[in-house]
């Protein structure tokens, strides 16, 4: 297995790379690396703008992925992702009311609307957990299943809110929605950093339990392994993690669901091997997925969380084909 | 000492009524030991007690005469190994990785199995009857040969008590005598205490040194085979008056009478 795991982290950052050489490469405005340095205006493109959103892109897509496989060996299924927990729906309607309400301010340097999206998205994750609790014990059926209802409902509000806002503010509204790397400066993503690299490395910390949890249970809970407080521990930092993402970029589907998949799928299923490669090939996908979007239209550019969706989407169901040993979908 | 002891275990379900009540057993090592009774009578419950896995409602067990609470769950893991009735697996995993994880309370935290763990893996899945699944997926085994593996990854685990719950009923003739040989084998080699519960009854007659009947939650009796498979016995614990049992050299027959 030790192998397994190098030859996944050797591959997948050699496709890492490549995706973020590819990334930083294209773009609407072509930037000319011979005078990268004696160009103020290619300066301030590429360190302004583009190094901040692929960084950003990676962040995030590394963020969502290693929380999606996570998320799929907690619940012991391949459905589960970071937005079932209901934390996507939170935040959206979190940002999409104080978009409304045009809160335009800062606080402590932070937009209101990435605060409210922020609260949102963990007064949803905690609501969700109250639900699904009974007595000392989080049943995970009920967590998906209370998850995913958050979620609709959440998004129902949503489309209420947009329904009535003035046409600017929905606007706004709908480019949150589906999802955005943009960025100015290479600060937030600095922060985010700080927030989200202790959550992983704990995440990846706890991959053994979370291989034995995949498995069973009650098997996990024999062969020494806390399952309450795992769960506990793993679904505040999902939650986190996921709160942190969406504040920052907005919905974006997809990339907990499949890239997790597609890594098992090279490199089979012990989670000591699919959490990191998780990290690695979400970060690659979605830079990718972003430079797409920022170079298939001729002027402007499409949402990354379209792209994703478009790609990720059929990606899927040719991963469902292909493998049918999926007992419990 | 016993190996393995419970007192006064009382277990009652959230709500429901009370699953178990008032049982008291020992386990010696080096032996075999069968729990039997009707669906509903507290089998599974009281295996799950032993394993850990649910909290006596009061009553205490103990393992080498330290409550089973006040070991460490890594070092209990080392003693006590448990294979459910069924195992759902949704993901794909091959059954060696499976048997490997059995590994997980020897091997250390951060590590990976070293090729010693590697060995003893195989090892258990050729005592198991699985060592031709080695390389497959557990979700495309069938009922029995995903029981063997699960047996199989228990016995990675080096346990010196093994409770496993019907382990035998998906398993065909074959395959249910060699888990026998097999349990009988680490019984006499390696001084393993196993509690199994079983609705074979034919089975328990003469492999097991043991008997524990269980009715409605209650120990309704324990002791030897031969003092166990008594038709009046058997009829109060499955409550019917029409079971019989006959002695055949060293097998004991059950049937029910029409």
């Amino acid at each position: 297995m030790r192998a397994t795991l190098f030859k996944a982290v050797a591959i997948l950052t050699f496709v890492l790379l490549v995706s973020t050489a590819i990334a930083l490469a294209v773009g609407s405005q072509k930037i000319d690396f011979a005078t990268l340095l004696s160009d103020p205006v290619s300066r301030t493109l590429f360190f302004r703008l583009r190094l901040p959103r692929v960084l950003m892109g990676l962040t995030i897509g590394a963020s969502l992925a290693v929380t999606g496989a996570s998320l799929q060996a907690l619940f012991r299924n391949p459905l589960a992702d970071p937005y079932t927990l209901g934390i996507s729906g939170g935040g959206a309607l979190g940002a999409s009311l104080a978009i409304a309400l045009g809160w335009g301010a800062r606080v402590a340097g932070v937009p209101l609307v990435f605060l409210a999206s922020f609260l949102g998205a963990m007064l949803a994750a905690t609501l969700v957990r109250g639900i699904a609790r009974t007595g000392a014990v989080v049943l995970p059926g009920a967590l998906l299943l209370s998850g995913v209802v958050v979620n609709l409902v959440s998004l129902a509000a949503v489309l209420t809110i947009q329904y009535v806002a003035d046409p600017n503010s929905s606007l706004q509204i709908l480019r949150w929605m589906v999802g955005s790397l943009d960025v100015i400066g290479i600060a937030p993503v600095g922060y985010m950093l700080v927030l989200l690299v202790p959550a992983w490395v704990a995440l990846l910390a706890l991959s053994r339990q979370l291989n034995l949890l995949a498995i069973d249970e009650d098997t996990a809970t024999t062969l020494g392994v806390n399952v309450h407080r795992c769960e506990t521990v793993v679904h505040t930092l999902c939650s986190l993690v996921v709160g942190v993402t969406v504040a920052m970029g907005g919905s974006i589907g997809f990339v907990g669901l499949i890239v997790p998949h597609a890594v098992r799928l090279m490199f089979g299923e012990d989670l000591r091997v699919v959490l990191p490669g998780s990290l690695l090939l979400g970060a690659a996908f979605l830079v990718l997925a972003d430079a797409l979007g920022r170079s298939a239209l001729p002027t402007g550019e499409l949402p990354v969380g379209a792209i994703t969706g478009l790609l990720g989407g059929p990606a899927f169901l040719w991963l469902l084909r292909r493998r049918k040993q999926y007992t419990a979908m | 000492m016993p190996l393995m002891e419970a007192r006064h275990l009382e277990y009652a379900y959230a709500g429901g009524a009370r699953a178990i009540c008032g049982i008291s057993v020992s386990l010696e090592p080096a032996s075999l030991t069968a729990v039997i009774g009707s669906n509903g009578s507290g089998k599974s419950t009281l295996i799950r007690l032993l394993a850990g896995l649910l909290r006596p409602t009061s009553g205490e067990i103990l393992l080498d005469g330290k409550p089973l609470d006040a070991w460490h769950p890594r070092m209990r893991a080392r003693e006590i190994a448990y294979m459910p009735q069924a195992t759902m697996t949704v993901f794909p995993f091959r059954a060696i990785d499976v048997v490997l994880s059995g590994r997980t309370p020897h091997a250390p935290r951060f590590g990976f199995e070293s090729d010693r763990d590697r060995a003893i893996a195989m090892e258990a899945l050729e005592a198991a009857g699985a060592a031709h699944l080695a390389q497959r997926s557990l979700t495309a085994l069938s009922g029995g040969e995903k029981q063997m593996v699960i047996l199989a990854r228990a016995l990675a685990q080096e346990p010196r008590v093994l409770l496993l719950d019907e382990p035998a009923a998906a398993l065909d003739l074959k395959h249910r005598a060699e888990m026998m040989r097999t349990l009988a084998r680490l019984r006499d080699t390696r001084g393993l205490s196993v509690v199994m519960i079983t609705h074979d009854l034919q089975l328990t007659g003469s492999l097991f040194d043991r008997i524990l009947a269980l009715r409605c939650g209650e120990l309704a009796a324990q002791g030897r085979p031969d003092e166990i498979l008594q038709s009046g016995l058997l009829g109060e614990v499955y409550d019917d008056p029409k079971v019989r049992t006959a002695r055949i050299g060293d097998q004991t027959m059950v049937w029910i009478d029409k």
